[in-house]
């Protein structure tokens, strides 16, 4: 908290101690400008991370629900035989509730495909349970050991387990779009820092007359402190309205564009690109102050 | 208030001046005087803690000004008002704003009233707005003479105050320091100008000091 009252004091400023250090065009142009690249680039990494967050846990979501249990049997033994294959799976650990679909749910699953007036009790068609699995989910090598034992027409199917790998990416992503961010946080630090240096060197002059006169590290230091804080922000602002803008206007395809159009943000997670400018501030603030503090310090 | 105790300096090279006492009193008025090139300004830039004496003590309102951490150097140069010889002035800013700049470096604004009574003091009411590289040798000594005086200092130090001004200016910046010692400020004001030593000696004590081959010396009663 004391950081952000220093902040906050700082932002209220003093016009007067700004106007002791002479404006240094060019340095504040290039702050401004590499602010704003920073903080275009920042909000695509939000972005990437904010997305590809919300498809693996909608993948990993799915992966844990379902899946098929297909008994292929003689009608004479397909009671039966569902019968014994519903005894196994309520025994099986893992296993939240097993339910074989009704004559009319066989229905529906295959009137794409046949029309609906399939007359199915009377067809050799296989017997679907399915599997609702609780979080822990259940061993599918150990099932089917014991499927093959007791109920010889059960296919095993977990149809969703080949997303496993693409949860994995997905989650990789996320993690990729965090480092970014955390490199262009930086990034952005060293930069400013960079161009502190420079300002503060290009003002030697300056900063011996005020010391003269009285002024003290801290003083002088804010001074160049408030300017590059302000700038990042300025910077910042314009970089963040430019990138959310550009998501915003990313051609919003149907479902079927999946991930790529998937990359945005979705209800109040408009709001997070809010947080960028302010973090500038907040980098920009931390680094010119060490910067300041301590080229003031060897200064003599 | 200011005591330089058997001190010496060097730039490096051989010494400037060595073994060198001297004490500023409080309400005290000296001169200092010497050719050019003795080391009048080194002296005074060791009186407000600019340089640090190559061997012996300065002491600063009672403290040594090697044991001086950065924040006391500039709490301590507050309380003197320095003339520099070379004016050191922000190009950037205007007259009045550099004339009003101890009072802001010290999160003080200069009252309007107090700025332009002493801006016409030293003559300069019409070129408060105009920047420092647009005046005349004179008018910044007179503005260096302003910026030292309006915090009010306990101590002045001028160095070469009168040298680029005319007579008659001269002996209203000597009446304004001299106004000042009345007031209880400690003045010392180095200086070439033996007319400007007697005129002040006509007006308050003053005691005159010569600085000459590497020695401080009382100077005799004939100045
Ligand atoms: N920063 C410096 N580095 C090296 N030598 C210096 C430095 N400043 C002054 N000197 C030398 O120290 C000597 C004394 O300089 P100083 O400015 O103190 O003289 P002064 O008595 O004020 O002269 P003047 O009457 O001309 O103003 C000079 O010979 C000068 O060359
Ligand atoms: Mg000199």
């Amino acid at each position: 908290m004391d950081v952000l009252n220093r902040l906050l004091e700082l932002l209220a400023g003093d016009p007067q101690a700004d106007r002791a250090v002479p404006p240094t065009g060019f340095t504040a142009r290039l702050t401004v400008l590499s602010a704003a690249a920073m903080a275009f680039l920042a909000v695509f990494a939000l972005a990437l991370s904010l997305a590809t967050g919300r498809l693996a846990d909608r993948w990993s979501a799915e992966l844990a629900k379902t899946s098929t249990l297909r008994i292929s049997a003689p009608q004479d033994q397909m009671d039966a035989q569902t019968r014994a294959a519903l005894t196994v799976l309520q025994s099986t650990p893992g296993v939240a509730e097993a339910r074989p679909l009704s004559a009319d749910e066989q229905r529906a699953l295959l009137a794409p495909w046949f029309g609906p007036d399939l007359p199915v009790e009377s067809l050799p068609i296989p017997q679907l349970i399915e599997i609702i699995e609780d979080a822990d989910g259940y061993d599918a090598t150990g099932l089917r050991a014991r499927l093959q034992a007791e109920v010889p027409g059960a296919v095993l199917d977990d149809h969703t387990r080949w997303r496993e790998p693409l949860v994995e990416a997905a989650s990789r992503l996320r993690l990729l779009g965090i480092v970014s961010l955390a490199l262009i946080a930086v990034t952005t630090a060293a930069m400013i820092t960079l161009a502190a240096h420079a300002a503060l060197a290009a003002n030697a002059q300056v900063i011996r007359v005020m010391r003269l006169v009285g002024a003290r590290d801290i003083y002088i230091a804010r001074a160049f402190v408030r300017r590059f804080t302000l700038r990042a922000l300025l910077g910042a602002a314009m970089g963040t309205t430019l990138g959310t803008l550009a998501i915003l206007l990313l051609p919003r395809a149907d479902a079927a564009g999946g991930f790529l159009t998937g990359l945005g943000f979705q209800g109040w997670h408009w709001l997070w690109p809010l947080v960028i400018p302010a973090l500038a501030g907040l980098v920009a603030f931390v680094a010119t102050r060490q910067a300041a503090l301590r080229t003031l310090k060897e200064q003599s | 208030m200011i005591e330089l105790d058997n001190v010496a300096y060097n730039y490096g090279g051989a010494e400037l001046f060595s073994g060198l006492d001297l004490q500023l009193a409080a309400g005290s008025f000296h001169f200092l005087t010497g050719p050019s090139g003795a080391g009048k300004t080194t002296l005074l830039k060791l009186c407000y803690g600019e340089l640090v004496a190559t061997s012996g003590q300065a002491r600063l309102f009672g403290q040594d000004a090697r044991g001086l951490d950065r924040d006391a150097v500039a709490q301590t140069r507050r309380r003197i008002g320095v003339v520099h010889q070379d004016c050191q002035f922000l190009d950037h800013l205007t007259l009045a704003e550099n004339i009003a700049l101890p009072l802001t470096v010290s999160g003080r604004t200069a009252s309007a009233d107090d700025l332009s009574d002493l801006l016409g003091w030293v003559g300069l009411s019409k070129q408060t707005e105009q920047f420092p590289p647009q005046l005349s040798g004179g008018e910044r000594q007179r503005a260096a003479l302003a910026r030292a005086v309006i915090m009010s200092p306990e101590v002045i130090l001028a160095d070469e105050p009168t040298g680029n001004v005319d007579w008659e200016m001269s002996q209203r910046l000597l009446s304004l320091l001299v106004e000042l010692n009345k007031m209880g400020k400690t003045i010392l004001i180095a200086t070439h100008d033996i007319s400007l030593i007697r005129a002040a000696k006509a007006q308050v004590s003053a005691r005159v000091l010569r600085l000459k081959d590497r020695r401080l010396q009382l100077a005799g009663a004939d100045l």
